[in-house]
């Protein structure tokens, strides 16, 4: 093969339409973050076992270093950019994640933020144990996966809250994260 | 860890993926879900020349039960069969067995036909088609064939689909009305490889007694096991003495992850575990049903 053959995909990522021109190759993570410049999704481990590069494709999470850029043609996909509200305040599990001190270094962060996301829309009042399932297939490998936990289960509270009409937004310190 | 460069297929119908795939031959390989090829292109473990993308094949999507089978095609999601009631009940190993398949976020691409060709002896869903016999319906140029799944898996990671070929179907049985399933095994974390699991299918006679009880290995051998543990199996359920035997017949082998003696330790551990289960299983359908029966 000398030259190799290239694709046009058409993807839409968090609500934009973007055309790209790739080889088949191309995974879709290294779509992401080097034809369209959004490097909020990492690459970790690139076979599928970090977790970090997880990404929704038409609202099912997925792993992105696990799919062919030309695959996923024609979907609709939700990288950690396209998880703030449309005003740009944090979602339920972003704020979560801020409130428990559910990140230090940031690396798995993205994978972590993507997957909870499907996973309460999912199941929106998970038990510990559920919830703990709901991240199994994510590595961190500095924040400990405690306050990860308790994240989970404080972005169902804030998804909640926040579905009730009228209700007052969140405190900015949730007593959950509080022994540190 | 990028995958080598490969030439790209899209068939809109199975039909063209087939005409495709013949005309590859041996340079073509089917590219489903991709959980487990997509490691393997990246590790540079497998290098084809042409991958055939079988993603929009929409025809292949579905998850169908008939009075004897759960049909399942070669685009169903592992993350589908699971969530697909109908399916489930029809056979609860199904269920049992997809929750223990890798983690959520690749049951969500991963195919239950997919993963069943790869022939990964380690896999779940191999061993389920093994233990309840079902068959895989391969096609290709010279027409379709059902391969029972005796004589569908050759070696480890090694299926009876031929190049040109695409697997479009597996065909699970429904289960009797006096029998029970279960499915156990012993991972490091839930959804990692399991050092070992069982599955294990037990069926009941008239009086209560087993007349039927089976098991499928994962790990602890090239294709997926198979054993008939019907005649050490207790008529109350008690399952040690078939537990002693399944620990007789295994021949697991040492790596990184367990040694062949803790392998084989599981297998009798864990054939107890999954028979007990199946057995009480069989015995509460088989109330239900003599319920269910009953003139009103």
């Amino acid at each position: 093969m000398t030259q190799e053959q290239m694709f046009d995909v058409r993807l839409e990522v968090n609500g934009a339409t973007c055309d790209v021109r790739v080889p088949a190759r191309r995974l879709l993570s290294d779509c992401l973050r080097h034809d369209l410049r959004l490097t909020g999704t990492h690459v970790g481990c690139e076979h599928g076992v970090c977790g970090a590069c997880t990404v929704l494709v038409d609202g099912r999470a997925i792993r992105s270093c696990l799919m062919l850029a030309v695959s996923a043609d024609g979907c609709a996909i939700t990288s950690v950019e396209g998880l703030t509200n449309d005003d740009g305040t944090l979602s339920p599990v972003q704020q979560a994640f801020v409130d428990c001190h559910g990140l230090q270094c940031g690396f798995c962060t993205p994978g972590f933020l993507t997957t909870i996301t499907a996973g309460l829309r999912d199941n929106p009042d998970p038990t510990e144990d559920e919830a703990r399932e709901m991240i199994g297939g994510n590595l961190c490998r500095c924040t400990g996966y405690q306050n990860i936990l308790k994240a989970v289960l404080r972005a169902a509270e804030i998804a909640a809250d926040r579905a009730i009409p009228g209700a007052p937004s969140e405190p900015n310190v949730a007593q959950s994260g509080g022994e540190q | 860890m990028k995958p080598p460069p490969f030439g790209y297929s899209r068939p809109e119908s199975v039909s063209e993926a087939v005409s495709t795939l013949a005309s590859l031959g041996p340079d073509g390989k089917v590219l489903a879900g991709g959980q487990s090829l997509l490691p393997l292109l990246s590790m540079r473990l497998a290098a084809p020349h042409h991958l055939v993308d079988i993603n929009r094949l929409r025809e292949l999507s579905y998850v169908r039960v008939d009075d004897s089978h759960v049909h399942v095609g070669a685009l169903a999601r592992h993350a589908d069969v699971l969530a697909d009631l109908p399916a489930r009940t029809a056979q609860p190993l199904l269920g049992q067995a997809l929750r223990l398949v890798a983690h959520a976020t690749i049951r969500n691409r991963g195919t239950t036909v997919g993963s069943i060709v790869h022939a990964d002896p380690s896999g779940e869903m191999t061993a389920v088609l093994a233990l309840l016999d079902g068959t895989v319906r391969v096609v290709g140029a010279a027409g379709e064939r059902d391969v029972p799944a005796g004589d569908f898996f050759l070696g480890p990671l090694e299926s009876s689909v031929q190049p040109g070929e695409l697997a479009v179907r597996a065909s699970f049985p429904t289960l009797p009305s006096r029998a029970g399933t279960a499915f156990v095994e012993v991972a490091r974390r839930n959804g990692d490889y399991a050092v070992c699991g069982v599955g294990a299918l037990v069926e009941l006679g008239d009086d209560g007694e087993v007349v039927r009880a089976r098991c499928a290995y994962l790990s602890v051998a090239a294709t997926p096991l198979v054993l008939d543990l019907s005649g050490s199996m207790g008529a109350d359920g008690d399952a040690t003495a078939a537990a002693a035997a399944a620990r007789s017949h295994v021949e697991p082998e040492a790596d990184i992850h367990a040694s062949a003696e803790y392998r084989r330790h599981l297998a009798g551990v864990l054939t107890e575990r999954a028979l007990r289960l199946a057995h009480h299983a069989a015995r509460s359908r088989a109330a239900h049903s003599r319920t269910a029966a009953r003139p009103r």
